[in-house]
């Protein structure tokens, strides 16, 4: 069974600056998987990379088996790769709704229609509102996403992502930002995501992952330092050092 | 030559500012009136008028910078695109009202009118010294912007504002300098290119274009970028003109759009 | 500075109101029959305008080039009346519209991968290339002097242009009424919401799939033929097509008009045209040089102080009134 998400010797630099370092990584079905590392490790470019948003400057890239190094944005969206940012990339003006119908009319092929009023198309409308309740954002699902808190926002930004029914979901710091009363929230929705989602998170909070990741990667200046249990990675020496007490112990 | 005059400051204003300012023609224009009124009605010595153009448009745009543009600084294109549109209007319309609709009469003075005989043709004297004279600008702004603290300062803060302000680099009294360098340099220019690009009241918006080419083209926050494009421009127009009179300047346009796809940000641009 | 009509949350059925702006022309053609020829030339700006607002409002695509598909649209239909005996009106805005659509798909192509300054350049570029083109190309366009003689046949037949104006504004009124139907559909519809989305945040739109450019680039010919329709227009009212149909100023003013009405709200397409034009009317005769100056002063007020135009501020004083409701800008 091949891997949801698998990337060959992916390499990323800069002119001198070398940022992705053959990077061998690899995302089972329905895994729970946390990224780590200090910050500046390439971890955000990385995901960039996983996306389509930059292009790598060698290696491959496969989703389930597929080879997708040379594909764009739009046709990894297709193909079921779905993203959060680590700073709210939401339609801040738009209602809540409106956030997430947008993804699901994308993925549905609704968007290109031009005659029938949005509000009529029960489908989109239905499945955004069921979204957002799982999330608990129904009593907000009309209010301008600029007016909620940014705990709130940040689950908005999770509902777009879970829009796109994505088989592999990478989540860029879900937490970040977040206080801590809130996020305890956010901890709960990740626990609840649907089990047949590989999932990657990038996460600083080792708390969270703690508590939600089944396995580790690190990646240190560009490069996989190590990979393997929460136990394992806690333990390890290297990892240790190389965050020079930034871990949480 | 003249276009770099001009454009060269409006390239750093919205380099360093962000700040798309269409209006920049309109101190061009000033400019030359101011220039051409010194010359013809008050009888001033023409160094002394170029300099007051540039003195007077500085000291002009500093008050506008002040009043109105720096509330506009962290505003969304479309809003600097329609204010600097709404100036536009406002200055062609004081432009009309004061000199009417002809355009402004420049006297030379003797020794720069006539030709001059360099390396066995003749040139017009006064496109020499216009050469020359955008020349040594050239070298006194590089000079300033590569040696001085000055020109550091302003390096510094079109590569990376945020970060300039917070190693206490003043950036709201250097945007202020700056635009007021910027507006003063279009204004000579406009004075200096009276002769040659008329000054009349349609001024900014027909010539509009052309400075934005310049500045697309050369690369936004550049200093050299609009010299390039400046310099491509002229040498585009005038060979079009030569050999292919009847397409006029449909050919520089169409050469712009096919640099700028080539190279959005310009020959020189800085990334922003 | 962008309120928005259309998206999931909104009822989309026809509201009163909206009734209002043709109950208002078709007043104005019984009271005021000595204004229809103005009358006429307010009802191709809002044409003229609401195509902008696709693109501006909707897609945020800031251009001042639009005066080339408006400009070339009136060209078309001069050419086609005076010169090729193509007067069937219909046809000639077909024509128009259709050459004008070609022409945004043609730029559109190229310019839309740029962004911000680069683009509205690029705009700014075109048009004056359009513009030097019709100015050089005198024998077709009757270059600086204009093209006149534009035969316009009678319409379905029937109805023919008379000297008071009367056939010229019903038929821009009609066919007002078609493209206006047709845009509100479009905003109200999924790609509607969809724009407003990349307008939003395009960042967010990359990441959820969607072919940003190729949408725009749809909303851009479309815009291109509703600009070109009124060109035409113009051309068939007037029966003649100058040089002042394009370049820099038409742009302008349009973006001017659009502004003072209200940006993305559809009817600010309404309102900004008919007060600019009617001003302009009252005041640019006896002054000229205060007429220009007082639309920059406007348009440099509106700016600091009215972003929302004055539809924007309706909105702002309906919401004083009646302080329990919602912030949200109601969908006019």
């Amino acid at each position: 069974m091949p891997f949801a998400l698998e990337t060959r010797k992916l390499c990323k630099s800069f002119g001198a600056l070398t940022v992705a370092d053959a990077i061998d990584f690899r995302l089972e079905p329905g895994a729970r998987h946390a990224l780590i590392g200090p910050n500046g490790a390439g971890k955000t470019t990385f995901v960039n990379m996983l996306t389509g948003r930059l292009a790598p400057s060698s290696g491959a890239i496969f989703l389930n088996g597929e080879e997708i190094t040379t594909l764009g944005q739009a046709a990894r969206v297709k193909r079921g790769v779905g993203r959060t940012f680590q700073i709210n990339t939401l339609f801040r003006e738009l209602p809540v709704l409106d956030n997430v119908a947008l993804a699901v009319a994308e993925r549905c092929g609704l968007a290109t229609r031009l005659w029938r009023p949005a509000g009529t198309h029960k489908e989109v409308i239905d499945e955004a509102g069921a979204l957002l309740a799982q999330l608990g954002l129904q009593p907000d699902a009309l209010r301008r996403v600029a007016d909620l808190p940014y705990g709130k926002q940040r689950l908005v930004e999770i509902a777009i992502a879970l829009g796109m029914k994505p088989r592999v979901l990478l989540l860029d710091e879900p937490a970040a930002g977040v206080p801590s009363h809130e996020s305890t929230r956010i901890v709960e929705v990740l626990q609840a995501l649907p089990a047949q989602i590989a999932i990657l998170i990038i996460e600083h909070d080792m708390d969270l992952v703690r508590r939600f990741a089944r396995r580790i990667t690190v990646l240190a200046a560009g490069a996989v330092l190590t990979e393997g249990t929460p136990e394992e990675v806690m333990r390890d020496q290297r990892v240790r050092d190389v965050y020079l007490g930034e871990l949480h112990a | 030559m003249i276009l770099y005059v001009i454009s060269v400051g409006l390239s750093v204003t919205m380099g360093l500012m962000g700040f798309i300012n269409l209006a920049h023609g309109v101190f061009a224009m000033a400019g030359g009136y101011v220039f051409a009124t010194a010359l013809g009605r008050f009888g001033v010595p023409f160094p002394l008028a170029l300099l007051l153009s540039f003195l007077l448009v500085g000291a002009a745009s500093t008050l506008l910078e002040k009043t109105l543009y720096s509330r506009l600084y962290g505003a969304p294109e479309l809003a600097q695109v329609l204010f600097t549109i709404g100036l536009i209007f406002m200055a062609i319309a004081v432009a009309r009202a004061i000199y009417g609709t002809l355009a402004a009469p420049v006297f030379l003075p003797g020794y720069l009118k006539g030709q001059v005989h360099v390396l066995g043709r003749d040139f017009p004297t006064y496109r020499v010294f216009l050469i020359l004279f955008s020349a040594l600008m050239i070298l006194t702004l590089w000079f300033g912007v590569e040696r001085t603290r000055w020109g550091a300062m302003v390096r510094a803060a079109v590569d990376n504002r945020a970060m300039a302000q917070s190693v206490g680099i003043d950036t709201p009294r250097l945007f202020t300098l700056t635009f007021a360098l910027g507006s003063g340099l279009a204004g000579l220019g406009g004075a200096l290119g009276a002769d040659i690009l008329p000054v009349d009241w349609t001024y900014p918006s027909e010539h509009l274009a052309y400075f934005l080419i310049v500045v697309a083209v050369g690369g936004l926050g550049s200093l050299r970028g609009p010299f390039f494009a400046a310099l491509l421009i002229g040498i585009a127009d005038t060979a079009c003109k030569y050999w292919v009179p009847q397409f006029g300047a449909f050919l520089v346009y169409a050469a712009t759009i096919a640099l700028l796809l080539w190279r959005p940000m310009g020959l020189f641009g800085v990334r922003r | 500075m962008i309120a928005h009509a259309g998206g999931y949350t909104v009822d989309a059925r026809l509201r009163w109101q909206e009734a209002l702006p043709w109950i208002a022309a078709l007043a104005a053609f019984f009271l005021l029959p000595e204004y229809l020829a103005l009358g006429a030339r307010i009802l191709v700006y809002i044409l003229f305008a609401l195509s902008l607002d696709l693109i501006l409002g909707y897609a945020g695509i800031i251009t001042l080039g639009h005066s080339a598909f408006f400009g070339l649209g009136a060209y078309v239909a001069g050419i086609l009346g005076a010169k090729a005996g193509v007067t069937d009106p219909f046809l000639q805005l077909a024509a128009a519209g259709g050459a004008a659509a070609l022409l945004g798909v043609a730029t559109g192509a190229v310019i839309l991968r740029t962004r911000a300054l680069t683009l509205l350049m690029l705009t700014l570029a075109i048009t004056s290339i359009v513009l030097e083109i019709a100015n050089s190309a005198s024998s077709l366009t009757g270059g600086a002097d204009g093209l006149s003689g534009v035969v316009v046949a009678p319409i379905l037949g029937v109805f023919k242009f008379d000297l008071f104006g009367r056939t010229a504004f019903l038929y821009c009124l009609a066919v007002l009424l078609v493209a206006w139907y047709a845009v509100r559909r479009v905003i109200y519809s999924p790609f509607g919401a969809m724009l407003t989305g990349i307008r939003e945040n395009a960042t967010r739109m990359h990441a959820i799939g969607a072919p940003v450019y190729g949408r725009l680039l749809l909303v851009y010919t479309l815009s291109a033929l509703l600009a070109g329709i009124a060109g035409a227009l113009l051309t068939q009212v007037n029966q003649f097509v100058g040089l002042n149909v394009l370049g820099f100023e038409p742009s302008g003013e349009l973006l001017v008009m659009l502004v003072l009405g209200g940006v993305g709200r559809l009817y600010g397409a309404f309102i900004g045209p008919v007060v600019y034009l009617i001003v302009q009317e009252l005041l640019a005769k006896e002054f000229p040089e205060y007429w220009f100056f007082g639309i920059g002063l406007l348009l440099v007020a509106v700016v600091l102080f009215a972003p929302g135009g004055i539809l924007g501020l309706a909105d702002k004083c309906l919401s004083l009134l009646r302080p329990g409701s919602s912030a949200r800008a109601s969908a006019r």
